[in-house]
């Protein structure tokens, strides 16, 4: 970046200013509309997101599609209350309508409307194409053929093989009547390759994929599409000798990286600050008990550069930050938005998040994972005589009501005598939040981060998020197969 | 440039005009096929919790989406700035996007003979959904959860009592001549109460009713406490051993079975070898007694339209009834025009159609056809067994067929429901499932798009303690 160029912060804001003509005088004014019924806190956010996505199938470039939407969603708080209206017309009369409609969840005479705005200082933890969306297709599409290439030399058993890469800038701004102002484009890219393999009448599937806040340069070493690639083939024949998975309690001892997807589910959701606040989470009134086995410690960091779950600021216009919600097996703490602060008396950890315009912020997470430990991986593995070593999944889900959560296997082997045996077929594994961590009894040294494809549901929103861990043992978790 | 200023008044837009327009544009830019599809909506939600207002959300949008053809090649675009601006960059963004993309003799549209839309009402839309006032609304909501809250004094929490209402509207347009358009509404109450035991263990569970007509949806407090006694039910809950035994699913959850069937049968996943089902066309696949039917033309006992009802599907081909399994024969796959054409078969008119994107293939009211057992008479049959009432996870895997999910439910103890069960998972292979289903309830009800009785299945494992 040149000298001459314009700071990020300032290009963030002035897209919305120059394309929409939007004001400061006009998010005054629709904060002054927001706030004419008494309520205590008000604030606007601006959205626009842009979307590519592309495909390669059975070798060809199927399908190329391009998406633009725009749009404002107005919030108004009173009490414990929560008014909300939303717009995808963002001119001035739209604007103040949709304020009036989220002003009516209060009902007291009007507060004082906020004059002039501050923008706190913002990390700057992705690199942003300045100037628009003019991209170079050819390189993009570059990517994929190579995956579908490597894919189909891995093995001739792979008999068909998709690619596929999505790419979205989205650009928010976001104004509140406490006078917070924050402005950010945030960048978000995924590679992704699905194989089928195919040997007499046995069919499986594999799949591998990498993404995060960066530029195209980021698809190399393990994140490359060969690296990919052969992943999800290798996945997809490993499947074809798979053998029951067993059903059961046993020894689990989780890989590194994506596996991390335990804490998301186990803990992470559960230790949300709405769900406390409510006392709704199996997790509610547990802050300074032990949760864990003294050996784990959890963090949520949303300041990691790159990364698919990192943000400058929330949705809120917050900075985000590291915190620290399980220390040495004892429950330190829980992610808050301005809301549940505010409600709470508590620190506001960067966390409201939304999926949308369209979408009221909640407490979310970033990217979750647990510390490294001092254990070999090697050794983890040779003390176990008989369990299950599971070193990639599917999706999972809670209840953070009961604290009961499953993640679901999608690669993973028998241990017998301290040795990985035999590949098994898909297992769910289930296990009870406040309880399962206490298990944990041995945590590698080699902490590894996903690789960037976590996207998170809760409440109908969906937001990216990352995960990791270490390599672990469990002494104790339901391995839900078939076998024995 | 004050591009939005300019944005035409919403209900000022005749929708049809400018679907056909945005063709017209496409054509003229080059395209030798395109299709406009615009989709409008308003929505409005309130939740009450512990008796106050929680949150209110009022609002409505639009958005407009455009798929171009340059003979085998194709691209797709969308926008919500239907602006002359928004739109030129909607058509000329789709027109180089299909310029990158490469021949597949496979797409294109359907051909002109095969368009149409279901003459007949479908009773999709009714305005009595937004008859309520806004303090009516809230009302209905705190009547749900408070209904839930009196129930018993185990019901401490809740995460609230609700009333929704939407509608919307969707227009298609294509250069094959086809233009065609329909209006949707919804209206629901829901309640969500917590339960504690006396050791301070929590449970949470929800009931709702949804219809499309204001008139026809159940009253808040048969809501709320239909809630609660799915909340109370849970407390006490406890694992069991791992075993074999018969697993009763409750319609809630078999109808999940229903959908992973119709995925396995989508035409996208046979012609990739991506389902247990692939090639199985015309085979026994389930034991005699099931019959899957999916009917996107279908009315409801209320006289209102399925939720899955539509006069066309994502490609503006007539809806229609296809019969996906007849007693336990595989008759159709569930096509949409690319996947009927890789399959040399015809379409089941089966399309489904976002903004953006190439057309995928959706059910519209899939069902199970129900048998003569009470869902009191299967439990009856089970001397040890588990009565599943939520399913949990991912587990569900259309390849291979294998099937594992988190279970909560009921424990059944020599034909009566014994004490709650959770913390367990359930294991089989759909292939083998499908062949094992011992027992199908008399209780179908459409609560959503995808419906099925009770199902009783053998020789599935449970993994507990």
């Amino acid at each position: 970046m040149t000298n001459t160029a314009p700071s990020p912060r300032e290009s963030h804001r002035r897209y919305f200013f120059d394309k929409f003509s939007i004001t400061e005088r006009l998010l005054e004014r629709c904060l002054g509309e927001a706030l004419a019924a008494g309520g205590d806190y008000a604030d606007l956010y601006f959205e626009s997101v842009t979307a590519t996505a592309l495909g390669v199938d059975e070798q060809i470039v199927k399908s190329a599609s391009q998406g633009t939407s725009a749009g404002c969603g107005i919030r108004v708080l009173s009490g414990e209350r929560t008014g909300y209206a939303y717009t995808d017309n963002l001119s001035p009369e739209r604007l103040l309508h949709a304020a009036r409609t989220a002003a009516l969840i209060a009902s007291a005479p009007a507060k004082q409307s906020v004059q002039g705005f501050v923008e706190a200082p913002s990390a700057d933890l992705y690199p942003v194409p300045l100037g628009g969306f003019d991209l170079d297709l050819a390189a993009r599409l570059e990517l994929i053929l190579r995956a579908d290439r490597a894919a189909r030399a891995f093995d001739p058993r792979i008999v068909q093989v998709r690619a596929s890469y999505m790419e979205e800038l989205r650009r928010i701004l976001i104004a509140a009547s406490d006078g917070a102002f924050a402005s950010d484009t945030q960048p978000l890219c995924r590679l992704n390759v699905f194989v089928i393999a195919k040997e007499d009448a046995i069919t499986t599937k594999g799949s591998a994929g990498a993404g995060g806040r960066a530029g195209l340069d980021q698809f190399v070493n393990t994140k490359s599409p060969e690296t990919l690639a052969r992943e999800a083939a290798r996945g997809a024949i490993l499947q074809l000798r798979a053998v029951a998975a067993p059903a059961g309690e046993m020894q689990v001892v989780l890989g590194p990286g994506w596996p991390g997807i335990l804490l998301h589910e186990a803990v992470g959701h559960g230790l949300e600050a709405d769900f406390n606040r409510k006392k709704t989470s199996a997790f509610a009134g547990l802050i300074g008990q032990s949760v864990a086995s003294p050996k784990v410690t959890v963090v949520d960091n949303g300041t990691i550069a790159g990364r698919r779950g990192s943000l400058n600021v929330d949705d809120e216009g917050s900075a985000t930050q590291e915190t620290v919600l399980i220390e040495g097996g004892v429950l330190k703490g829980y992610l808050t938005d301005k809301l549940s602060a505010r409600l709470t008396g508590g620190t506001n950890t960067g966390s409201g998040r939304r999926e949308s315009y369209q979408c009221i912020p909640m407490p979310r997470m970033t990217n979750t994972y647990m510390l490294a430990g001092d254990d070999a991986p090697e050794d983890i593995l040779r003390s176990v005589k008989r369990g299950l070593y599971a070193v990639n999944f599917g999706g999972g889900q809670v209840d953070i009501t009961n604290g009961k959560f499953v993640f679901s296997a999608s690669e993973a082997y028998l241990i017998e005598d301290g040795k990985i045996t035999a590949p098994v077929r898909d297992a769910t594994l289930i296990g009870n939040g406040p309880e399962a961590l206490k298990y944990v009894s041995m945590v590698g040294h080699d902490l590894k981060l996903d690789e960037g494809i976590g996207t998170c549901g809760k409440d109908g929103q969906s937001v990216p998020v990352g995960v990791g861990m270490p390599t672990i043992k469990l002494d104790k978790m339901t391995v839900g197969g078939t076998g024995r | 440039m004050p591009q939005a200023a300019a944005q035409p008044d919403a209900t000022a837009l005749d929708l049809e005009s400018l679907t056909a327009d945005v063709v017209s544009l496409a054509m003229k830019a080059g395209a030798t096929d395109a299709e406009a599809v615009v989709r409008e909506g308003d929505e409005f939600s309130v939740n009450v919790r512990m008796g106050q207002v929680e949150t209110l959300k009022e609002s409505g949008s639009r958005g407009l989406g455009l798929r171009v053809f340059l003979g085998t090649r194709s691209a797709s675009t969308s926008t919500s700035d239907l602006t002359p601006d928004g739109i030129r960059q909607l058509v000329d963004g789709a027109i180089a996007l299909a310029n990158v993309t490469e021949e597949d003799p496979f797409t294109g549209l359907p051909e002109t003979a095969e368009f149409g839309s279901i003459p007949d009402d479908l009773h999709l839309y009714y305005d009595d959904v937004y008859s309520l006032s806004g303090p009516e609304r809230i009302e209905w909501a705190r009547r749900a959860e408070a209904a839930a809250l009196a129930a018993d004094p185990r019901i401490t929490n809740s995460d609230g009592g609700s009333f929704d209402a939407a509608t919307g509207r969707k227009v298609m347009a294509n250069s094959r001549g086809f233009v065609g358009g329909y209006r949707t509404s919804y209206a629901g109450v829901a309640a969500a109460p917590l339960a504690m035991d006396a050791n301070g263990a929590m449970q949470r569970d929800a009931w709702w009713s949804g219809a499309r007509r204001f008139a026809d949806i159940e009253s808040p407090e048969s809501i709320g406490k239909e809630a609660a006694r799915r909340t109370l039910r849970r407390l006490g809950a406890r694992k069991v051993p791992t075993q074999r035994v018969p697993i009763v699913f409750a319609p809630e959850v078999a109808r999940s079975l229903i959908g992973s069937v119709f995925e396995a049968a989508s035409g996208d996943s046979i012609w990739r070898h991506a389902s247990f089902l692939a090639g199985k066309l015309g085979d026994q696949i389930a034991t005699p007694s099931l019959t899957i039917i999916d009917d996107n033309t279908m009315l409801l006992p209320t006289g209102a339209g399925g939720f899955g009802s539509s006069p066309f599907d994502g490609e503006g081909l007539p809806s229609r009834r296809t019969v996906v399994l007849e007693k336990g024969i595989l008759r159709n796959y569930l096509l949409n025009t690319y996947s009927a054409r890789k399959l040399a078969l015809k379409s089941t008119h089966n399309a489904s159609r976002g903004l953006a994107g190439t057309p995928g293939i959706g059910c519209g009211n899939l069902y199970l056809e129900p048998g003569s057992l009470t869902p009191d008479e299967i439990i009856a049959g089970v001397t040890a067994g588990l009565y599943v009432t939520s399913l949990m996870g991912f587990g569900t895997n259309i390849v291979t067929g294998d099937y594992s999910r988190g279970a909560t439910g009921l424990w059944i103890e020599n034909g009566q429901l014994a004490h709650a069960v959770e913390e367990v998972t359930i294991a089989g292979n759909l292939a083998e499932m499908l062949m094992n289903v011992t027992a199908i309830g008399n209780d179908l009800v459409f609560r959503g798009s995808v419906a099925s009785p009770t199902l009783r299945i053998d020789g599935m494992t449970i993994a507990g303690a």
